[in-house]
């Protein structure tokens, strides 16, 4: 608690860990490359560097803020500092801005631009390093690295992985799987998180755009999409819009206009996921075990526990991931000639995320030796196809999605947000007057601000134990305790990025507190909008359940892993 | 080995006595010096020799007290000792109790050490090392120049007694400060002494060692940790080496002593992998210490425990900042973080955590035994103390030298060190190695301590002096020290990392002759941008050897920029090799040699070099029959 | 595939230490000095044993100079270029060496892996400028004549073993 000067003006402070924290809060976007509020601090771009009153030089991301203290934050020889300090990175940095897939977005580009930066006065060290295509998420390039340690962070810090780390020093240094292994033959699990914190291209997501514009192209495919809940709140911002808005009405405008013949909502898909999911838990409930049941919705999450918790995976639900419910629903659906007219179909799923584009691939997801979707978009590569075509999103008429599996409950819509997938499920659970059951469940603890939250769900006067867990490195600490006998739950829900899909990783990147709010509230706000609440209680869901399925649900519905 | 346990004040007493005697019994005590200089010119095989001889010699003993060691007296007895420091003279031999100390002694000196010296108490004329100016022969120690400018506080005991033997540093008087403390001293009596005192770190920064104790010993978390710092990474300096070789004890005692200050119970010693044998008599030091109770548990008996452990670095410079310190002996890459917070509030294990060096850790159990007051009463007000040097480079004298604070650098090269070898002029002294900077003629007669030589724009740091002559091109010496830096950098922060090598890369291109009018503003750009902006103290001082050279000696850059040319003769692309026409007998031999084509001519006309082809390999030199090639 | 006395040889070393991420640096050290050099397949081997992550054990083990995951030679030749033997002229030493081993700055170690030629920061043999090191063994002023003499000394060593 305390005042300080900023730049001459009186900033009050509470609890702000450093003084960086409290010149953003004062309105000034200080530059950094390598600090991310939710990471450990490294202090590697120094280019928060501030003065003090005496001409002392200080990285603010490192020093605590105290009373009575003055800085300045834009010096002639602080600006002369950071410019050089980004004309040093782009000397030994592989500069084909124009081509590179980051131009535009790029963290580096934009300070250059900045900071003024209109010459290197080095010399340029040519690149020389392989990219690495092995995995079908994200693509990593290592000349662009500016060696922030960003990636390294979030993927040891977070996600408790380190599939990538540090390797050499001085200037041999890279970030690199050990003995520059390629990235698929790591524990990497596609989370993608790497790619949402790397400032430069270094490392992108791996796109599918061209087989999808190809098959748009042709009149012989019937393709279709789904969108997930997650997308609808992040893409409106890249056009503009305001932050967490829910945008669905214009993606789905946005995509007819591209020329998918249908768009479908991934809701409808997370419906299904709950119908299966719920079931199996009261089958689990009832027979007393094993517990906890575990969720398997997220890719990236069921990787890693194939990875570091085989013990713990016949907990996982068998019930596909909603994508999957809706893929292969849809599979059947067109497999009637009635519906697919003579056409070939390609099934595009529109994600958050990267560890989808690996999960589509997955052995034991396929049926008939088949993927069920045939390619996985992310959020970001929509947005680049939109930009691309030139269509004008923010004047598109709002369009609904198309049916039958165009729609979901409220319960489907919040799966993108973490204790989402939870809530949803305990609310098929909800007996009595409902609304008002409803209302005490999102009391409960299974929302809120922690990686973690516990909570105990009143279920006909039993206790449900619950736990909803994001990052994978939280969750490895949960099934540590749960495999030590320390804790107990019935009921686990993962999700492998922090607060759930809304941060996944093929979100739009630079995501502050701010947007990570907004995109949460805009699913909860859609969810409010919604008249139907719960999964069980979609009709054109329960609908299916006597036409395309009929009595195949371990055959449609279900992977066959265990 | 319970039995040998100190389990009081009284008994360490008693067992330091009954050492004494039995070195006093010793009716000649040949000590041959066995640190790493004198090992590497061939001192083991001195000792080995000595100690065959010694086997069938006897000498009369006059008395035969209690032996506490069960050796047979009758033959002279013949120890390794830690460093004397007057390594270049090695191998050395010190005869007890006659005083004499012979160089460069050989296997084959020995059996006339025995008849002449060992027997008949005279003096081999030949081994006496001789003053190079005067000629005259030096009997002992104190009467060789390089030993007469020096005040032996830490490395008292250094070379005296056998590093390998706890008996012998408990018959001069090691751990009786420990005792001192742990029997007589609360805690927060140890840390006002060595406040007191105002012992400054000799790591290099010259932080108030007593203030990062009293730091430690008030935070909440009760665990804590002495570190050593023995990571003595700077080329050009090997005092904790000698001294971790020469007196392992007396360090040791000192983290002890820190430890009981600051309620620590272990402890960690950081040694370079590249000291083979400090790790080989530390360790020993330790199993030993232990053995005596006087490390462990209860140690004297008092209830105090404390344990101390040794972990080998493993190659990286950066590791002897603080932070990269503590993250290797986690087993992590020595990479330094920022602070806040300081290692006294979270460092190694992210618990408060003293770190000091070598040499620091040695210093403390004198000021404990003999008072803040007597400690301040040598050096400067502000610098109280000694300090050690590593002397080498042009110097006559190299070896390890111990001074009191405010010594000028000229009583060191000049006094101690004898001057410039071969009678050539001096022109630097590089002091603090890579984050340090050269003092020149003009600055020989300034004090040396911690604030003077800031105040000069080097530092003392750990104890480096390389003494440079006209031959030295000072271009050359900064390249060095900066591709140094830039090969040891971390890599973490942009400056550091980008920076040195963006400095290099102008320096190389410099001393290859191809030097642009701009280059030295380039320099200092980027010399000020990492000095301000770097990460971790050592690659915030990485500029400092090209900033004082620049400041110290412009015209020499001007002369490799401007007119291509090295002064001092040193840099290889910039040398000329020239034909002398008088001397050139048109024989060819030289056009035949050249690999480049750059000579031509015709018989009876002398040849020529075409510079512009000129690789400057040397090959004509070789090739030519009348020497008739050299070198501008 | 590694032979299986490799990993006979860690087991023993691995059970000196207690099974923590801060032994991970003295085992190396050890594995090193046994192999001289850190076979690349006992690094997730060891990795596992104390519960880092390979690419962790990789981050720190790739960071410090002294570890080798190629092979070096019987002897390694560490030319110190520190400040006070670089101004007494090591690098004429380093070249010869070099140049009787057929090595550079890029070529460590010799094809008959007898010998590895390396430079090193300091000995701590600057009194003795310039400096080398034969394994642990300091080699103290020497000159490019010595060093050429000191191969033919250690090849001589070689041929009577």
């Amino acid at each position: 608690m305390g005042t300080m000067k900023i730049d001459g003006y009186p900033v009050e402070f509470t609890d702000e860990p450093n003084i960086l924290s409290v010149i953003r809060k004062a309105g000034i976007d200080l530059p950094t490359l390598c600090y991310h509020s939710e990471l450990s601090i490294y202090g590697a771009c120094r280019l928060c560097n501030v003065e003090d009153e005496k001409g002392r030089m200080f990285a603010s991301c490192s020093e605590r803020p105290r009373d009575g203290m003055s800085i300045k934050t834009s010096t002639p020889r602080l600006v002369r500092y950071r410019r050089m300090l980004i004309e040093l990175m782009l000397a030994s940095h592989h500069r084909d801005c124009t081509t590179c897939v980051k131009n535009g977005d790029c963290e580096l580009q934009n300070l250059a631009h900045r900071l003024g930066v209109n010459s290197v006065p080095w010399g340029y060290r040519q690149p020389k390093h392989k990219k690495d295509f092995s995995s079908p998420s994200i693509v990593r390039d290592p000349d662009k690295c500016i060696l922030c340690g960003d990636c390294v962070r979030v993927c040891d810090d977070i996600q408790g992985i380190n599939a990538i780390d540090f390797a050499n020093r001085g200037t041999e240094a890279m970030v690199i799987p050990a003995f520059n292994k390629s990235i698929a033959d790591t524990d990497c699990v596609n989370c993608g998180q790497c790619r949402v914190v790397c400032p430069t291209g270094a490392i992108s997501i791996n796109t599918n755009i061209r087989p999808v514009w190809e098959a748009l192209a042709d009149p012989n495919i019937k393709v279709f999409a789904q969108v997930a809940p997650a997308v609808r709140v992040a893409a409106g911002q890249a056009f503009g819009g305001p932050k967490g808005e829910n945008v669905m009405g214009k993606i789905v405008a946005a995509l007819h206009r591209l020329g998918f013949d249908e768009v479908y909502d991934t809701t409808f898909g997370a419906d299904m996921t709950i119908l299966e999911e719920s079931k199996e838990f009261l089958e689990v409930y009832k027979k007393g075990g094993p517990f906890p049941l575990l969720t398997s919705c997220c890719p990236a999450w069921v990787k890693f526990c194939e990875n570091r918790w085989p013990e713990f995976v016949p907990n996982i639900s068998t019930s596909y991931s909603p994508i999957q419910m809706l893929g292969s629903i849809a599979r059947e659906y067109y497999a009637d000639p009635a519906h697919n007219e003579g056409k070939k179909i390609l099934s595009v799923g529109i994600m958050p995320c990267t560890a989808k584009k690996a999960e589509i691939l997955r052995e034991d997801l396929k049926r008939d030796g088949k993927q069920n979707i045939d390619y996985v978009l992310t959020t970001e590569e929509m947005i680049t196809m939109i930009k691309r075509a030139g269509i004008d999103f923010n004047e598109l008429e709002s369009e609904a999605a198309d049916m039958p599996f165009g729609m979901g409950s409220g319960g489907g819509v919040i799966f993108g947000n973490s204790g989402g997938v939870m809530e949803a499920a305990l609310r098929t659970l909800c007996e009595g007057s409902e609304r008002l059951e409803i209302e005490k469940l999102r009391q409960s603890g299974v929302r809120g601000p922690g990686a973690l939250r516990e909570f105990v769900f009143n279920y006909k006067g039993n206790e449900i134990k619950a736990a909803v867990v994001s990052g994978l490195a939280e969750a490895n600490a949960l099934l540590q305790r749960i495999h030590n006998g320390e804790s107990f739950y019935h009921f686990v829900e993962v999700m492998a990025c922090r607060r759930g899909c809304i941060m996944g990783g093929g979100q739009p990147a630079h995501g502050g507190y701010k947007t990570k709010e907004a995109r949460k509230h805009g699913l909860y706000e859609s969810d409010v909008n919604t008249q139907i609440k719960k999964s069980n209680e979609n009709p054109t869901a329960l609908a299916i359940y006597d036409t395309l399925i009929k009595g195949r649900e371990h055959e449609l519905l279900h992977s066959h892993k265990h | 080995m319970s039995s040998r346990r100190v389990r009081s004040h009284q008994e360490l007493n008693t067992l330091r006595e009954n050492f004494e005697n039995t070195i006093k019994a010793e009716p000649v005590r040949i000590l041959v010096c066995a640190g790493t200089g004198c090992q590497a010119s061939g001192s083991l095989k001195v000792w080995e020799k000595m100690s065959e001889l010694a086997k069938n010699t006897s000498v009369q003993v006059e008395f035969a007290p209690e032996i506490a060691h069960g050796e047979n007296f009758e033959h002279p007895a013949v120890h390794k000792s830690g460093c004397l420091g007057f390594c270049e003279q090695g191998p050395l031999v010190r005869i007890e109790p006659l005083g004499v100390l012979y160089t460069k002694v050989t296997p084959d000196d020995c059996g006339e050490i025995f008849e002449t010296t060992v027997k008949n108490k005279e003096v081999v004329h030949r081994l006496l090392y001789k003053n190079k100016i005067t000629g005259e022969e030096c009997f002992n120690q104190s009467e060789i120049p390089f030993y007469k400018g020096q005040t032996r506080v830490v490395l008292k005991t250094c070379g005296t007694i056998d590093p390998e033997s706890v008996e012998e540093a408990i018959s001069v008087g090691t751990y009786q400060a420990l005792a001192k403390a742990l029997f007589t001293m609360k805690p927060e009596d140890v840390i006002q002494t060595v406040l007191d005192s105002k012992l400054r770190g000799r790591g290099g920064g010259g932080f108030v060692a007593g203030k990062k104790w009293q730091q430690v010993a008030a935070q909440p978390e009760k665990t804590r940790y002495i570190v050593c710092n023995g990571d003595e990474g700077d080329p050009g300096a090997f005092m904790d080496c000698s001294i971790m070789e020469g007196d392992p004890h007396r360090m040791i005692e000192g983290m002890i002593i820190a430890a009981y200050a600051v309620g620590a119970q272990e402890g960690y010693i950081y040694v370079r992998a590249e000291y083979p044998l400090a790790v080989k008599r530390l360790t020993l030091a330790i199993k030993q210490a232990t053995e005596f109770g006087l490390l462990g548990d209860n140690i004297m008996g008092s209830g105090f425990n404390f344990h101390l452990h040794i972990n080998r670095g493993a190659g990286a410079f950066v590791c002897g900042e603080g932070s990269a310190l503590t993250a290797s002996i986690e087993g992590k890459r020595g990479m330094p973080r920022v602070k806040p917070p300081r290692t006294v509030e979270q460092g190694l294990f992210a618990k408060p955590t003293v770190l000091n060096n070598v040499e620091t850790y040695a210093n403390v159990p004198q000021i404990i035994l003999s008072g803040a007051d007597w400690y301040k009463s040598i050096g400067t007000p502000d610098s109280p103390g000694t300090k050690t040097f590593a002397l080498t480079g042009a110097v006559r004298n190299t070896g390890l030298v111990e001074v009191p604070f405010g010594i000028t650098p000229r009583e060191i090269i000049f006094n101690i060190g004898g001057g410039i070898r071969g009678d050539k002029k001096f022109k630097a002294v590089q002091i603090g190695g890579p984050s340090g900077g050269c003092l020149t003629e003009e600055q020989l007669d300034e004090p040396l301590d911690f604030d003077s030589v800031k105040r000069l724009g080097v530092i003392v740091g750990s104890g480096g002096l390389v003494v440079m002559d006209e031959d030295t091109c000072m271009v050359e010496v900064a390249r060095f020290f900066m591709d140094f830096t830039h090969r040891e950098s971390c890599g973490k922060c942009v400056p550091c990392r980008e920076g040195t090598l963006r400095m290099l890369e102008i320096l190389e291109r410099i001393v290859a002759g191809q030097g642009e009018e701009d280059d030295i503003n380039k320099l200092r750009t980027l010399a000020d941008l990492i000095i301000h902006t770097a990460l971790c103290g050592l690659g915030k001082s990485a500029p400092l050897p090209v900033i004082s050279t620049l400041n110290a000696f412009p015209e020499e850059y001007e002369a490799h920029i401007k007119d291509k040319k090295c002064p001092a003769h040193v840099c290889q692309k910039l040398k000329q090799y020239i034909i002398n026409p008088e001397l050139c007998k048109s024989c060819s031999k030289c056009a035949r040699g050249c690999p480049v084509q750059a000579i031509s001519g015709q018989p009876k006309v002398p040849y020529e070099i075409d510079q512009t082809k000129c690789i400057k390999c040397g090959a004509c030199i070789s090739a030519c029959p009348f020497k008739a090639i050299y070198v501008a | 595939m590694l032979d299986s006395s490799f990993y006979t040889k860690a087991d023993e070393i691995l059970s000196k230490h207690p099974a923590q991420e801060r032994s991970l640096i003295p085992i190396l050290h050890e594995i090193q000095e046994s192999y001289n050099y850190v076979p690349v397949e006992l690094l997730p081997y060891i990795a596992k044993h104390i519960g880092i992550s390979e690419t962790k054990a990789y981050s720190v083990a790739s960071f410090y100079e002294r570890f080798s995951f190629e092979p070096k030679g019987k002897y390694i030749i560490r030319v110190c270029d520190g400040t006070a033997c670089h101004v007494r002229q090591s690098l004429p030493v380093l070249e010869r060496l070099r140049a009787e081993l057929n090595l550079s700055d890029k070529k460590h170690t010799t094809d008959d892996m007898l010998f590895t030629v390396e430079t090193v920061s300091c000995l701590g043999a600057c009194s003795l400028a310039p400096a080398l090191m034969v394994n642990d063994h300091v080699h103290p002023a020497m000159t490019p004549d010595k060093a050429t003499k000191l191969l033919q000394d250690l090849r001589e060593e070689e041929a009577k073993s």
